[in-house]
């Protein structure tokens, strides 16, 4: 099954660039997504066996994570069908400086996507620190060029930053693999004889039966492997491809850069915890060792989101940033242990759905208003009443507004970080969580409140009048809201199964 | 360490002075042949740190990355520089003189460093881990203190022959993760990279990350 979750997408996105046609090559897109999900749904009811000597396979924090890719890859899709046909073909103005721009063949667009999901999959499914290092350095190379989509200086500029901070940052993260395997060795090196022990590399293996490890070389492998995956994942101050590549890219890509990739970042951090973790009272010492590290790189992202976010002239920079204060509180969450791993989790899920709504609803903004600063959006009510609604619960949401989901699992992680003995964190990142809802509020304002424009820019007169929101514009963002509001109000007993089993494995609860 | 240079030495050394020529190189087609020169050496160091005992993966893999790092990057590189018609590197971030001084400081905090990393056993010298982490150094200077995307790509080669540096140790018993990585590091490099630089030329007329600097944080 597993295989059948890797090989789907993959296949489909190959199959893509030879599609001739426009309507079967989206229809191909929404029936992979469609089907990845019906099989997600199989595996939490019958967890697959792992493939491949234990190297591929399914724990909780896995299946979450792939669970979540799939989900909003499923409702990207659906978007994606009225996305690419109102981009239609041809030359066209960019919206903020006008040049003319083409985009690239929507088949190399659609095949990204599905390699994309194919990717995500793999890291999901990652039992080997080694595999898991491939998948992700994957992602980045499936992803750029849906990043590139639009081809024009701007994105193109966006598209050789990720690219190349990314790569920088997935090569520090090999170092890290190979000190891994280096601390094992020195620790367990039996003069005379070619046995290398017990490998940490292999989750299953090493989890069974760990091993010691050289001290001074697991330190460098964990910085390596936080400062490599955290590079991917958008904590600062390794951050800086983050905000351009979101906010250039397609709506629906960054809707899947930050509601999946950025999680699939995330769950590399947490499989080198859990390597590190595991060995008894030399892996309490390791922890001990990697907790004020997360909290330190947790709060400076936080720090730079609460600034750059308060003064954000830019609505998709500014959901970007919100990227960045997500991850950084993920960080936070994980470094103080005990119950903040499971509140982490819940709110990594309440993260990504919300975000993932927020961005299609930039698209649909963008499109309408085709301009990306915030003053030349007022009056978002009147002219997109559904949009400019969902837009409105999606921003108090993900600032951690009660009743949403977003709520419930930024309380969790502040209790934790009262709970666990960090006051200080705690505090300081109620600050600063503070100052980031002042920046989101007063966009909030200004674009759903205020008068309507009096004319579209760059429109011509035959079509001054706003567009009428179509289904597929508006139903992917209000079906994720469903979640959003729902997971606030009550967490499903299964899911809350999952998250605490997920919990477990890294020692928390 | 024994009195005499093992031929791992004779390797680490001329790595650390490609280094170094690296940095004060400020044509680009020089910079390219230096790159290529480290590319080479880089690739031998495998087979090198195994010349009693050389295991036939060993020299495949040492075959494998002399090829790659030694001949078709710098190819690709000097294609790249012949049709951008870009010889030397205007104004630089971090001039030539500043990059050198630079680059010896960040040598000594290597070997600084190198000292207080024991290796397992006996297949490198012990400033073989220092020779890395230089090289890596070097190249993530090379990145932030060049203008031109051409020589930032130089720069992420040099970045990556450090890392290559790291993994020579264990190739004998981890030979699978020291493979993965070369298997991506050609995917970046070629493919990936090729691809944009191709990109950064037709649309830009020119190969300079400098002009890549529209995006920023605007006021409200």
């Amino acid at each position: 099954m597993i295989l059948a979750l890797l090989l789907l997408p993959a296949l489909a996105g190959t199959a893509a660039f030879f599609v001739k046609g426009d309507r079967t090559r989206r229809a191909l897109l929404v029936c992979v997504a469609l089907a990845h999900l019906a099989l997600v749904g199989a595996a939490w009811i019958v967890r697959p066996p792992p493939l491949v000597a234990g190297w591929v396979g399914l724990d909780a924090a896995g299946l979450v994570v792939l669970t979540l890719a799939s989900a909003l890859f499923c409702v990207a899709a659906l978007y994606a069908v009225g996305y690419l046909a109102r981009e239609g073909v041809g030359p066209r103005a960019e919206f903020d400086e006008g040049f003319l721009f083409t985009n690239a063949p929507e088949a190399v667009f659609t095949g990204g996507l599905l390699w994309l999901l194919a990717t995500l999959s793999l890291v999901a499914a990652s039992r080997h620190l080694g595999i898991l290092w491939v998948a992700i350095e994957a992602t980045t190379l499936s992803s750029a060029p849906l990043l590139y989509f639009h081809r024009h200086a701007r994105s193109l500029e966006a598209t050789w930053k990720y690219l190349l901070l990314c790569s920088v940052g997935i090569g520090i993260a090999l170092l890290g693999n190979f000190s891994l395997a280096l601390a094992a060795q020195a620790a367990q090196a039996v003069p005379g004889s070619a046995d290398g022990g017990v490998s940490p590399l292999a989750l299953d293996a090493w989890l069974a039966h760990p091993g010691a490890l050289d001290p001074t070389w697991t330190r460098v492998a964990f910085l390596c492997l936080l400062v490599g995956f955290g590079t991917k994942m958008g904590l600062a101050p390794m951050h800086a491809w983050l905000p351009d590549a979101h906010s250039e890219a397609p709506s629906l890509v960054s809707a899947l850069l930050s509601g999946a990739l950025l999680n699939a970042a995330f769950l590399g951090i947490l499989r080198a915890l859990q390597v590190l973790g595991a060995a008894g009272a030399a892996g309490a010492e390791h922890l001990a060792f990697a907790s004020p590290l997360l909290i330190g790189f947790g709060l400076t992202s936080l720090a730079f989101a609460a600034v750059f976010i308060l003064g954000q002239g830019n609505y998709k920079r500014m959901l970007a940033w919100s990227s960045v204060e997500h991850m950084g509180l993920l960080a936070v969450a994980i470094g103080v242990g005990g119950g903040g791993i499971g509140a982490a989790l819940l709110h990594a899920v309440n993260h990504s759905l919300t975000k993932g709504m927020l961005f299609l609803l930039a698209g649909n903004i963008l499109h309408a208003y085709r301009s990306r600063a915030t003053r030349d959006v007022t009056g978002l009510l009147r002219t997109l009443p559904v949009t400019g609604t969902l837009w409105g619960i999606g921003l108090l949401a993900i600032t951690g507004t009660p009743p949403f989901g977003p709520f419930v699992s930024e309380f969790a992680i502040l209790r934790a970080c009262f709970a666990q003995g960090h006051a200080a964190v705690g505090v300081v990142t109620l600050a600063l969580l503070a100052v980031v809802f002042l920046g989101m509020a007063r966009a909030l304002l200004r674009m759903t409140q205020g008068p309507v424009p009096a004319e579209r820019a760059g429109a011509a007169p035959a079509e001054s009048g706003w567009p009428a929101e179509s289904w597929w514009a508006v139903a992917p963002p209000a079906l994720l809201a469903t979640f959003v509001i729902g997971l606030g109000v009550y967490v499903p007993p299964v899911v809350q199964h999952a998250l605490r089993e997920a919990a477990a494995l890294l020692g928390g609860r | 360490m024994s009195a005499a240079p093992t031929p791992v030495d004779v390797g680490c050394v001329v790595v650390v002075l490609t280094n170094l020529a690296l940095l004060g190189a400020s044509r680009l087609g020089l910079a390219v042949r230096i790159v290529a020169l480290q590319g080479c050496a880089v690739g031998l160091l495998p087979w090198l740190a195994h010349v009693d005992d050389p295991t036939a993966h060993v020299v495949a893999l040492s075959a494998a990355v002399l090829a790659l790092k030694g001949i078709v990057f710098p190819r690709f590189l000097n294609r790249a520089l012949r049709d951008a018609e870009v010889r030397r590197e205007e104004e630089p971030y971090v001039g030539y003189s500043t990059s050198l001084l630079l680059g010896v400081a960040l040598l000594a905090v290597a070997l600084w460093c190198g000292a207080r990393l024991p290796l397992p056993g006996r297949a490198t010298p012990s400033f073989g881990v220092a020779v890395a982490l230089s090289t890596l150094l070097t190249g993530l200077l090379l990145l932030v203190a060049r203008r031109s995307a051409l020589h930032q790509v130089i720069g992420y080669l040099v970045f990556e022959n450090g890392i290559f540096g790291f993994g020579v140790p264990l190739v004998r018993d981890n030979p699978l993760l020291v493979e993965m990585g070369v298997l991506l590091d050609v995917f970046v490099g070629v493919f990936v990279m090729g691809i944009t630089l191709f990109h950064l030329q037709r649309d830009l007329r020119h190969l300079s990350a400098d002009r890549l600097s529209a995006l920023k944080d605007s006021e409200p």
